[in-house]
C-alpha cells in the first residue's frame, strides 16, 4: 500500500486531509501543515470580517494545498447546494465536502437531505465528497448517485473517541468501489493508523489536531500513524485466535524437573 | 442608498456595484476566496463590476475561514 491517495483522477502524495478549524492562529495552522505533509486541506465559508487579521488561503496557497471548501453548519439539502455553489465562485473549485447535519448534540448527517444534496451536486458537475454515517447501506447509495469518495465517521465530529465500529467502517471498504475517507471522530494517531489498517483509503482530521495540547507533535505523529497503518495493511496481520498460539517450539525442551524418588 | 451587507445595514451610493462593495469591504482585489450572494443567489465573480445594488439589497459577502 503506497502513500498515495488518488480521488477522482487526481493523486496526492499524502493519505492524511486536514480540516483546519480549531487552530489558534494561522502560524500554528501552518506549522501543523509542514508536519503533518497533506496536501488536501478543507476550509469553510462565512461572512467576511473587514478586521479578521490575515488569510486562510494565503496560507494554503504558500504550502501549496489544494483547498476543499466544506457546508459545515448546514441542516438541509438546499442550504448545502447554495453554500456549495458559493464555495465554487470562492474558491474556482468544483470538490466539495458535503455535510448536512441532522442534529445540533451529535452533528450526525441527515441521510436523507444528504442523498438528496449529494444527486442535485452531482448532477451540476460536482466531485462530491461526502461526510456521512458508519452505515453500509448509505454509503452505497451515495456511491451509487456518483460521489467521488465517501467519507463515514469513525464516532461524532471533534469527540475524539476514534473508530466506534469498526466492523462497519470494513464493510464499507469492502463493498466501495470510490475511495473511502475516514472522517470524523479521530483523537490520535493510532486510530488514524486503525483507520487506514481497515483499509480505509485516507483519514481526515482536525479537531485530534489543531485541539491537542502540541497539535504540530500530534501532527506528525498522526502522519506517522497514516503511514504506519499503510504498512500494516500491506504486510497482511495475523488472524485473531480465541487460544494462544506459541511463538518458540516446544522441540528440544530439557528435561529439568526430576521426581524425587527416583534422584540417584 | 442603505443596502443590507452580511446582515447589517450599510450606506453606499446610488449605483454601487458588487465589485465595489467588496472592494470596500477590504477583499483581495481579484476576489479570491470571496463569494457574493445577492438575495440569496450567487453572483458570479465575472458579473461583479456589472451588477448594481439596489435601494434594501440584501448582500452576504463571504469569505474562508478555519473549518473541518
Amino acid at each position: 500500500m503506497s502513500d498515495a491517495l488518488e480521488i477522482a483522477g487526481r493523486r496526492f502524495g499524502s493519505r492524511l486531509i486536514l480540516g483546519t478549524g480549531g487552530f489558534d492562529n494561522h502560524e500554528l495552522l501552518a506549522a501543523a501543515l509542514a508536519a503533518a505533509q497533506t496536501e488536501l486541506c478543507t476550509v469553510a465559508l462565512r461572512r467576511l470580517d473587514p478586521k479578521a487579521q490575515g488569510s486562510i488561503l494565503a496560507v494554503l496557497d504558500e504550502a501549496g494545498i489544494q483547498v476543499l471548501p466544506n457546508t459545515a453548519g448546514c441542516y438541509t439539502a438546499r442550504d448545502a447546494v447554495a453554500t456549495a455553489h458559493l464555495a465554487r465562485e470562492a474558491f474556482q473549485t468544483d470538490w466539495v465536502k458535503l455535510e448536512v447535519i441532522g442534529d445540533d448534540r451529535t452533528l450526525l448527517p441527515d441521510a436523507v437531505e444528504l442523498v438528496a444534496a449529494a444527486e442535485t451536486l452531482v448532477d451540476e458537475g460536482f466531485t462530491v465528497l461526502p461526510y456521512t454515517t458508519d452505515d453500509p447501506v448509505l454509503a452505497r447509495r451515495l456511491e451509487d448517485v456518483g460521489c467521488a469518495a465517501v467519507m463515514p465517521l469513525g464516532s461524532p465530529i471533534g469527540s475524539g473517541m476514534g473508530i466506534c465500529n469498526p466492523y462497519n467502517v470494513s464493510i464499507i471498504v469492502e463493498r466501495a468501489s470510490v475511495p473511502v475517507i475516514l472522517d470524523a471522530g479521530i483523537g490520535t494517531a493510532s486510530d488514524a493508523a486503525l483507520a487506514i489498517e481497515l483499509g480505509c483509503d485516507g483519514v481526515l482530521c482536525a479537531s485530534a489536531i489543531s485541539r491537542a495540547h502540541d497539535p504540530v507533535a500530534m501532527a506528525t505523529a498522526i502522519r506517522l500513524g497514516v503511514q504506519a497503518g499503510a504498512l500494516a495493511a500491506g504486510a497482511g496481520r495475523i488472524p485473531r485466535r480465541r487460544y494462544a498460539q506459541a511463538a518458540t517450539p516446544d522441540e528440544g525442551m530439557p528435561v529439568l524437573t526430576i521426581a524425587p524418588d527416583t534422584v540417584a | 442608498m442603505i443596502v443590507i451587507v452580511n446582515g447589517s445595514e450599510r450606506r453606499v451610493d446610488a449605483g454601487t456595484t458588487v465589485a465595489e462593495l467588496v472592494a470596500s469591504l477590504g477583499a483581495p482585489g481579484d476576489g479570491r476566496g470571496v463569494a457574493v450572494a445577492l438575495g440569496g443567489e450567487v453572483v458570479p465573480r465575472s458579473a461583479w463590476p456589472a451588477t448594481e445594488l439596489r435601494e434594501g439589497a440584501r448582500i452576504e459577502v463571504l469569505t474562508a475561514v478555519q473549518g473541518g
